[in-house]
């Protein structure tokens, strides 16, 4: 399933867990914790940008570093556990 | 050794339901005076609060019917507080619009909505209530509320040939989550195990069946398919071990591992009136008791296959109710001396039996367990 405009399912959050000193995306019955790169890349999910500007925006964080396969596959993953989806579905 | 720290409060605010299913994994002791002397609205939002303190990010309201305590709305709104990720698990008896409309507000993060079928007569047969259309309407302003919505369906003898239908109830409800938990014998399911437990072939057409769903609907429904421990021949972890992800507390305050621990004899059960919930989870008897795998006896201490991190030797609860001993390995495991009461159990699910009704069941109800008639 192509994500074209990512954003966080109903019901999913994201949550700085103090006690751990985390961020941890938390949904029905489950929780992820997250590394800086997975938070990066939810954060900027809002359902009105592309995969594309969002990969742009990183890679500019990230001094020119081309990171649109990177976050195509995190994006995958986390979509195929229904976490994220397509504002355009 | 150390207390991990816990991720799920199991919240059982009262154990009135209107329902009366069978295969209840409340004690079958509920009507008892200890249970009806529910903790008061005050002492479960200091709970909360300390939970979240001690790492809980997720909250389950449940009971009996959590919708049953009126003061539920201020209950989810100090969760909200808290930072907690909150589940209503209901029966959906009541769920009037106001009130859902209120828990809305107040942040309820999702809910998690029981049916006993998709037929409707079986339904409310089975839960020995007329609840079904009630049941419909919940979901349905559960999603026009946006609220992301689970059904919760507890499957046995009497409903797993149904498994195509529900899964297609569930997709017309517009759930994003299907649990489909075959029966543990815990509770209410151990006084029914005959009428409850499905044959293998039954389990093999519904795992089928769920394998084709998954594949057609793909991440649209999530279905979350649990085999019962009787045709596993490794335990599963109870509750992700024995005090390593979960508290549960009981109307009365009383605090455990787990729904079951309360029926293991010897160990003092703390109260969260009278201590704070970190000393509980880090000091209880009954918490440390069979923590981690210092405890474990043969054949768990020299496991062969490695699992004592895996399945923690299986359920205590399972162990004490099977073998007469809490600290034995779980009989669900090949390897326990004791497995082969397993496989008779097994074996007596094979055997004919008439084609309806196969055995009555023994309700839920509020009295002490009635005999079968
Ligand atoms: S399993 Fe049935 S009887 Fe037990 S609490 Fe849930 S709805 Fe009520
Ligand atoms: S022996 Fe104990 S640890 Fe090993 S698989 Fe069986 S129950 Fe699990």
């Amino acid at each position: 399933m192509a994500l074209e405009r990512p954003q966080l399912a109903t019901g999913v959050r994201l949550k700085h867990d103090r006690v751990r000193d985390q961020q941890v995306l938390l949904f029905p019955e489950g929780a992820l914790v997250l590394n800086e790169t997975a938070v990066a890349v939810l954060e900027l999910c809002d359902g009105d940008r592309t995969l594309d500007e969002i990969a742009a925006l990183l890679s500019e964080r990230y001094e020119g570093a081309d990171v649109r396969d990177d976050v195509a596959e995190l994006l995958a993953g986390i979509g195929e556990r229904g976490l994220v989806v397509d504002a355009g579905a | 050794m150390p207390a991990p720290d816990p991720l799920l409060l199991i919240a059982e605010l009262t154990y009135r339901c209107p329902l009366h299913c069978p295969y209840c994994s409340n004690p079958t002791d509920i009507g008892a005076d200890r249970y009806r002397d529910e903790l008061p609205a005050a002492d479960w939002q200091r709970v909360f609060r300390e939970a979240a303190d001690l790492g809980v990010l997720q909250l389950a309201l449940t009971g009996g019917e959590p919708m049953a305590r009126k003061e539920i709305v201020e209950l989810v709104s100090t969760s909200t507080e808290a930072g907690l990720y909150s589940t209503l698990v209901t029966s959906a008896l009541p769920f009037p619009r106001r009130r859902v409309e209120a828990l809305h507000a107040a942040g309820l993060d999702h809910v998690q909505i029981s049916f006993q079928h998709s037929d409707p007569a079986l339904s409310d047969e089975i839960g020995g209530t007329i609840a079904f259309e009630r049941k419909v309407k919940a979901a349905r302003l559960a999603r026009e509320l946006d609220f992301p919505l689970t059904v919760n369906v507890v499957l046995h003898r009497g409903n797993i040939d149904a498994v195509e239908s529900i899964i297609e109830m569930a997709v017309d409800l517009g759930a994003r989550r299907l649990e489909l938990a075959n029966t543990q014998y815990h509770g209410w399911a151990t006084l029914n195990r005959e009428a409850l437990m499905p044959t293998r072939a039954q389990l093999e057409r519904g795992e089928e069946a769920v394998g084709r769903a998954r594949e057609r609907l793909g991440p649209r429904l999530e279905i979350l398919w649990v085999l019962p421990d009787y045709y596993e021949d490794v335990p599963k972890p109870c509750m992700g071990g024995w005090a390593r992800d979960a508290i549960l507390v009981q109307p009365n305050g009383d605090a455990l591992p787990c729904q079951g621990a309360a029926s293991i004899p010897g160990f003092a059960i703390d109260n969260v009136r009278d201590r704070p919930l970190r000393e509980i989870w880090l000091e209880s008897e009954m918490f440390n008791a069979f923590r981690g795998t210092g405890w474990m006896g043969e054949p768990c201490r020299s496991c062969p296959l490695g699992r004592q991190e895996e399945d923690f030797g299986g359920c205590r609860c399972q162990a004490l109710a099977l073998t007469g001993d809490a600290a034995a390995t779980d009989p669900v495991c090949h390897l326990s001396p004791h497995h082969d009461v397993v496989v008779a159990a097994r074996r007596e699910a094979e055997e004919p039996q008439p084609a309806a009704p196969p055995r009555p069941f023994v309700y839920r109800a509020l009295e002490t367990p009635p005999a079968r008639v």
